[in-house]
Order: C-alpha cells, then structure tokens, then sequence
C-alpha cells in the first residue's frame, strides 16, 4: 500500500472499508462516539484522544469499520465537533473528505434545556434553529431560549 | 469570513450528508429565518421594524376612525390557563369594540385538562368553537404550538416568562404616540431587568429603532447577558447604572417595573432597593427630568411608581393600558384578514 508512505494517511487508513471521523474536537469524541452508538457497534471501532493536530491543538479521531453516516448522524456531529471531517474509506484509501455541516434547523436530535418549556411538558417534536456558529447556539422554535456550545443536549 | 448559501433544511435520511468545500464557515442572521406570520401573532421576534410599523400604523387607524362592526359576526375565544383578568378583558373589549363576540372558556386547568386530556386536544376542540385564539399559558412555547394545530389564527397573551408580544405593542403605540416617534430617544428601564419579559421584549423591539437604551437595576437584576450580546449585535448604543439618580434627567421615556421581594434573600437589601429604585414627584423634581419625560408602567403597580405622579404629564401609565385596547383590535382584525 503507497498510503504507508505517509504517516498521517497510515493513521486514518487503518481499517479497510468505513468511515474515520477526523479533527473533532479532542473533548467532545465521546460526545460523538455516543452520538455513533459505539457501544452497540458489531464492527470494529477505533477511537483516539489527545491526538496532535496543527489547528485544532488535540484533537478525537473515531474509525468505524463497514459503516456510512446518516445525514442526521452527521448533523449531530456537527453540533457538537464543527470542525469534524469524515473520511470514507474504501480499501484503505480516503476516497471522499468532506466537513459535517450544519444544517439551517435541527428537528428531533436536540432536547431543549429548559424545564418550562412545551417540547418538555407534552409529546412532540423538537425544533430548533441554528442562529450562530464556533460556538454552535440554537434557539429553540418554542421557548425562543438559546442554548449554546456545550450546554446543547442532545436526545 | 467566506459566506455560503445555507443547504436545504433537511437531508434525506440515509444520505450521507457533507460539503466538499473544506474552508466553509456560516454568517447566519436570525431575521432571515424567522419571517413575520400574521396568520398569527406568537412572538415580537417575528417581525422587523417594517412589521412593527405596520402593525402600529393599524392600530392607529382604528383607533382615529374605529370601523364599528368590522368583526361582527366573528368569535373570540380566550383561553386563559394562567389568569391574567385585566388581558383577558383587554382582548375582550377590544373584540366586542369591533362588533364580534366573546367566548370565554375559563380555566381548562379545571374541566377537560384536569381530567388529564393533553393540551393539544384541548387546543383543537376549542378552536372549533371560535374564529380565532387568545391563549395564555405557564409553559414557554404553547401559543406556538397551537398555532400549529389549532387551524386557526392564534394570538400569544402570554406563554410563560417567553413572550407577550400583545404586551410588547401597545408599549410601542404608547411610546411613538407620546413622544412623536420611536427613533432619537433616551429610553430608560428600571426596577427588575433580569426577569421582566414586558422589558425583554421592548427592549427586542427597540433594537429596530436609533435609540439609546439605559438599563437602571441593582446588580443582581440586570439585563441578561444573552439579551445584551443580541442588541449589541444589532449596534445598540445602551449604559447600565445602579441608581435613576444617574441617568433621569436625559431620559424621554422611564419604563418602571415591580421589584418583587422573592427575588431577594436578604430582606435588609430589598427594603433599601424598594426605597431607591421608587420613583416619585419629589425624584422627578431632584434630578431635573425632562418636563417631556413620559413615564411608562405595565400596571399592577405597588410600591415602585407613586400616586403622585399620576396628575403630572409624566404619567403615561393609564393611556397605556388603555392602548391595549386599539392595538389588539389591529391585530384580531389584522390575523383575521379584516384590516
Ligand atoms: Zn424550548
């Protein structure tokens, strides 16, 4: 394999087919492993911490064998590791790099911080829109509060 | 900073969803995505300083040359869970003014809600009994969601400590029709920041405007941060100080609100906030205010705004709850697509 060639591509090309999560935020990888259900993962799960990285300072790296993100997966990743890339691999080689992005408004994924608060006082959907980035803050389409960085909860 | 167009809201599940571009970052503004609705009126945010203009414009029409029986025919129904008797008649005088009627459906708290039917069943039921909705609830976000469901216009009289944007009109119809206008003022707040949603609001709406804001609280009562960071995005000019002493004489427009005592754990300290933060003739007269200052209250009120201000052309108080009553008949007329 050429990627041998390279070390940081070694690093990312170590399981065959799948997807390795890059430059998340070195303390919210475990929020993205949850967010991933590791636990429940049959297949073979790598997860790094405190990794150097130029821009980041440490960064997380996650690799999850045979497995695509879902477009909500990858909008949560986006929550809360803004700077995540996502890595495909196919016979151990990166054949598509791309961001996670966030998207205008999250339905369902996020659970509002505040008790008073409709979406947690009867059944039903929540809404929010995406108002800033770095840090990410939503504000709820019901209570109008705004939740931010790491006090966004997810469900 | 390179700004992108946003990505649709929502992916298809199951696609994996990402840009290629690796240097994207956003500039989102929340204007943009939260556009005026006047099938209903749920929140101030929902408007800009063209919606708000537009709104006060109506009111002033119908009060200038009320069109007498422009309702008649239609039923409002009001649905108060968390009492609230001088709204609730506010709204009522303002449908009945206009030829329409009122059904009053009391407290579910104490019929079909207590028999532990869900909020939204209540909502839809009701909504088949009236043309459109004044609801007022503790849960931040019910007059939204009702909105959603009920099939009809829904007006917000209230959801929680979130928005009382009926509130929030009829303090700007007061302020532009005492004082010529809403840009160019000196506006000053005092009494409780930190919990008022009445202050929240105004301040929201405000924002709109070229004024100078002045925040007059005692330090555990100040604006929230979130609120300050918001209008400072919007480039308002605005002070906080810790006594009226500071800032009276400059101000065009004081907004009092009630202090309560639960805010406080020390009983010593709020007796000395109540006495500071009282405002009446004798303060007015020390600090040389404005003979043109209009002094603004929500009412209740109790200790904070003295009686002896009432028969100077300060108070403005007693016009501005009976503003109440042209500006909620602009929006009932308004949502109902009468005006
Ligand atoms: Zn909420």
């Amino acid at each position: 394999m050429d990627d041998n060639q390279n070390p940081v591509q070694l690093n990312v090309s170590a399981i065959r087919h799948g997807t390795v999560i890059d430059h998340v935020d070195s303390r919210a990888t475990f929020q993205v492993a949850r967010i991933l259900q590791v636990e429940s993962e049959e297949n073979k799960v790598l997860v790094g911490l405190n990794l150097e990285s130029g821009n980041l300072g440490l960064k997380g790296i996650i690799k999850i064998e045979n497995r695509r993100l879902t477009a909500e997966e990858a909008n949560k990743i986006a929550l809360v590791a803004p700077d995540a890339t996502l890595n495909i691999i196919e016979n151990f080689r990166v054949v598509k790099k791309a961001k996670v992005e966030l998207p205008e408004q999250i339905e369902r994924v996020v659970k509002c911080y505040n008790p008073r608060c409709i979406t947690n006082n009867q059944p039903g959907d929540t809404h929010f829109k995406i108002i800033g980035s770095r840090p990410t803050a939503l504000r709820c389409r019901y209570c109008e509060r705004v939740m931010k960085g790491n006090a966004i909860l997810l469900k | 900073m390179l700004v992108r167009a946003l990505k649709p809201p929502f992916a298809v599940a199951g696609e994996m969803w990402f840009t290629e571009d690796l240097s994207f970052s956003l500039n989102f503004t929340e204007s943009v995505l939260m556009a005026a609705d006047l099938k209903n009126i749920i929140s101030i945010r929902d408007f800009d300083r063209d919606g708000l203009l537009e709104v006060l414009e109506k009111a002033h029409v119908v009060e200038q040359d009320l069109p007498a029986g422009l309702l008649a025919g239609y039923v409002l129904g009001v649905m108060f869970i968390e009492p609230s008797t001088r709204t609730r008649l506010s709204f009522a005088s303002a449908m009945v003014r206009l030829g329409g009627e009122v059904l009053d459906f009391g407290d579910p708290a104490r019929s079909s809600l207590q028999k532990g039917e869900s909020l939204s069943d209540t909502v839809k039921t009701l909504a088949g009994y009236c043309d459109v909705m004044a609801i007022r609830h503790p849960w931040e976000g019910v007059a939204r969601h009702s909105a959603q469901i009920a099939g009809i216009p829904v007006i917000n009289a209230g959801d929680g400590s979130n928005q009382h944007p009926t509130q929030t009109f009829l303090d700007l119809y007061t302020i532009q029709k005492t004082c010529g206008g809403l840009d160019g003022l000196r506006v000053g707040f005092i009494g409780d920041l930190r919990y008022s949603r009445t202050v929240h609001s105004l301040v929201e709406a405000l924002s709109f405007f070229d004024d100078e804001l002045c925040f007059v609280s005692p330090g555990a009562l100040r604006v929230p941060e979130h609120l300050l960071d918001e209008i400072k995005q919007r480039g308002v000019d605005y002070q906080e100080y810790d006594t009226p002493d500071e800032i009276l004489s400059e101000l065009d427009v004081l907004y009092c609100t009630r202090i309560q005592e639960e805010r406080f754990a020390d009983k010593l300290e709020y007796e000395q906030v109540k006495t500071c933060y009282r405002i009446d003739k004798e303060l007015i007269k020390k600090c040389g205010a404005k003979e043109t200052l209009k002094i603004m209250h929500p009412l209740p009120r109790v200790d904070e705004l003295s009686a002896d201000i009432d028969d100077t052309p300060h108070a403005v108080y007693f016009e501005q709850a009976k503003n109440g009553v042209p500006v909620r008949q602009a929006l009932l007329a308004m949502v109902l697509g009468k005006l």
